[in-house]
């Protein structure tokens, strides 16, 4: 046979780069070049990222599955426990009795704050749902690798879909929270309707946060190791287990102001302005500045045994960032994630199935 | 040929692996220290250069089969003309969209054949109205019965996989790309599977076939592309001859053809037996 030429013994083929083409493999190839041939016949790129507006087109396209897949992975979640989907209520409950235990029991601290309770409860809640939707998206992409690799779609429904199922977690803790709050006394007001759109800034936040991260995380694998520190010193600056604004900094306003406008900490403070009135009404600068009545809050504020009408007078001293500015801020924080997460995102798109 | 609307263009495509953490030191953190305070890249990325500088053509109505060993490259072929995994040099072009059939990755075995059924064809691309017309029509065909409100997980192999594959096969595609024993499942069920291959195949524009089955490639395509370590042997519309030499190359016994229509005589050999042979 004419191959005996080109093969050698059977059972094993010649090896190496010098691995002989036959004429045949290019016999019936068009004599212009390949690229050419393929855009004269209408042929386009297979692996091409597509325009913006069109990926906006495919994702929006693609609404349905970003929603069955996130509610898909929420379910399976719990298949394994025997209380099954009741988990989804008991993990909030669990976490709120762990601060109920320790500093509603155990410790009496009030860090200046009226009904810290509540106050330390919504913090946590709040910024739990960036923290894991920030935790989940990082490894969106090296973990669904497999399905990068099996079906087209746009890549960016999966850090969207693992930012629902966060969403989904979280409007459960936001039932367990509103229950705790009343609990602790505060009374329902139209206020709590402010915690929606509050709530929607925060998972626009999450989705450009998401978006931006699911790229890092899928081209810088150390990432994920380091992620973990970041988000405990976010924490820690947020304002979750205490009021920044009752910092006593008081050389270096400005630094209380960064803290106070940093998004975590925004969101934080309007939803606990939405859900707790004595929030509300202690926000320094929510009243006119009396030096006498913070000079009160100032001094007997911090001691256990502070009756709560003195914790409210820090209503009377100085504001640092303006707290009637927030809801400015908070916007120009979310769609600054959204736009830079997207774009960030988009450009990789080509990219993710290389792993 | 000059006619024939080209349906896939592959211009010299070059695919590289790249696979951290494959050994080369010991992974202890104290030689990862070393390798950092020596400035030296990380040895333990090795690259997998698993298509090497491949072009061909496919036209509007061919069906083509891919062959080769193990390795060769042919799977990953198929996920560089899907437009899944992006070339390290050259191109891919397509009319539209080409998509490999299977949805295994984005099924969750622990969710009920119900869900997933619907997941599935969303991920495919479909709308929620069309997801729900082809849900009957894919349970049915699946012949999958009551089971289909109990989780994946729950379900034998062989349940299993007749509803991956009834999910898979409800779309039809304009490039469609087979990889390997889809016709899975009791004799019954790959009769079933392999009509419903057929017609899909009828209502794609072009059809690759990557499988080890050399019988299926003989009979269901007109051209065949032999890879070997990611380049191209050979290639061309003369099948069985491409066929018989690559069992002759890997060692098999020759089959026994029929001097005039060329079709297989005696019992059947497929490569699978014949490679565990060689």
């Amino acid at each position: 046979m004419s191959n005996d030429r080109r093969l050698s013994a059977p059972g094993r083929l010649v090896a190496g780069d010098d691995l002989p083409t036959s004429a045949v493999a290019t016999a019936d190839l068009p004599d212009e070049p390949l690229a050419e041939f393929a855009v004269a016949h209408g042929l386009r790129p297979s692996a091409e990222r597509p325009p913006i507006r069109n990926y906006l087109r495919q994702l929006w396209r693609r609404r349905s599955f970003i929603l069955a897949f996130a509610t898909a992975r929420n379910i399976s979640m719990y298949t394994e426990a025997r209380l099954g989907q009741l988990w989804q209520v008991l993990t909030p409950l669990l976490n709120a009795g762990v601060y109920f235990l320790v500093f509603g029991l155990l410790l009496h601290v009030n860090r200046g704050v009226p009904n810290y309770l509540a106050f330390l409860v919504t913090g946590v809640f709040v910024f739990n749902f960036t923290q894991r939707a920030f935790i989940s998206t990082s490894t969106v992409i090296t973990n669904s690798l497999p399905l990068i690799r099996a079906l087209q779609f746009p890549r960016a429904a999966l850090p969207l879909a693992y930012v629902v199922i966060e969403l989904q977690q979280m409007l459960l803790s936001m039932v367990v929270l509103a229950i705790i709050v009343v609990a602790t006394g505060e009374p329902v007001t139209w206020y709590w309707l402010l915690a929606i759109p509050a709530l929607l800034l925060q998972t626009v936040f999450n989705i450009g946060v998401g978006l931006f991260v699911a790229r890092l995380g899928s081209q810088v694998n150390d990432f994920s190791q380091l992620l973990p520190f970041l988000l405990r010193t976010w924490l820690y600056v947020s304002g979750v287990l205490f009021n920044i604004a009752t910092l006593s900094i008081k050389t270096h306003r400005w630094i209380v102001v960064v803290l106070q406008l940093n998004p975590a900490a925004l969101f934080i403070t309007l939803i606990r302005n939405a859900l707790l009135e004595t929030q509300r009404q202690s926000t320094p600068g929510s009243q006119p500045y009396d030096a006498q009545l913070c000079h009160v809050w100032a001094t007997v504020g911090h001691s256990a045994h502070a009756t709560k009408q003195s914790l409210l007078d820090s209503a009377y001293c100085h504001y640092y960032a303006d707290p009637h500015h927030f809801w400015y801020y908070a916007i120009g924080w979310s769609a600054f994630a959204l736009v830079l997460g997207f774009f960030f995102f988009w450009r990789a798109e080509a990219k993710y199935g290389r792993g | 040929m000059a006619e024939a609307e080209p349906m896939v263009v592959v211009d010299e495509l070059h695919i590289v692996y790249r696979v951290y953490g494959a050994g080369g030191d010991r992974g202890t953190a104290a030689t990862a220290l070393l390798r950092i305070l020596g400035r030296k890249t990380r040895g333990s990325i090795r690259e997998v250069h698993a298509i090497r500088g491949v072009s061909f053509v496919a036209y509007r109505g061919d069906a083509v089969g891919v062959i080769g060993r193990n390795g060769s490259g042919k799977s990953t072929l198929l996920r560089a003309i899907a437009g899944l995994l992006p070339a390290e040099q050259g191109n891919v072009y397509t009319t539209g969209e080409a998509s490999l059939l299977g949805v295994n990755a984005a099924l969750l075995d622990d969710l009920t054949g119900e869900r997933n059924v619907i997941l599935g064809c969303l991920a495919m691309g479909m709308t929620k109205q069309e997801a729900k017309a082809k849900y009957q029509e894919i349970v049915d065909f699946s012949g999958v019965g009551e089971f289909i409100d109990l989780p994946m997980k729950t379900y034998s192999s062989g349940m299993g996989s007749r509803l991956r594959f009834a999910i898979a096969a409800s779309k039809n595609h304009e490039v469609l790309l087979v990889d390997e024993a889809l016709a899975t499942g009791d004799a019954e069920f790959r009769v079933k599977s392999q009509a419903r291959i057929e017609e899909l195949r009828k209502e794609a524009g072009t059809v690759f076939l990557v499988a080890h089955n050399l019988e299926e490639i003989e009979q269901t395509c007109n051209r065949v592309i032999w890879l070997e370590r990611g380049k191209i042997i050979t290639q061309g519309e003369d099948v069985i001859g491409i066929i018989d030499r690559y069992i002759d190359a890997s060692g098999g016994k020759p089959v026994e053809r029929d001097p005039v229509t060329r079709g297989r005589i005696g019992p059947r050999v497929h490569a699978r037996t014949v490679l565990a042979r060689g």
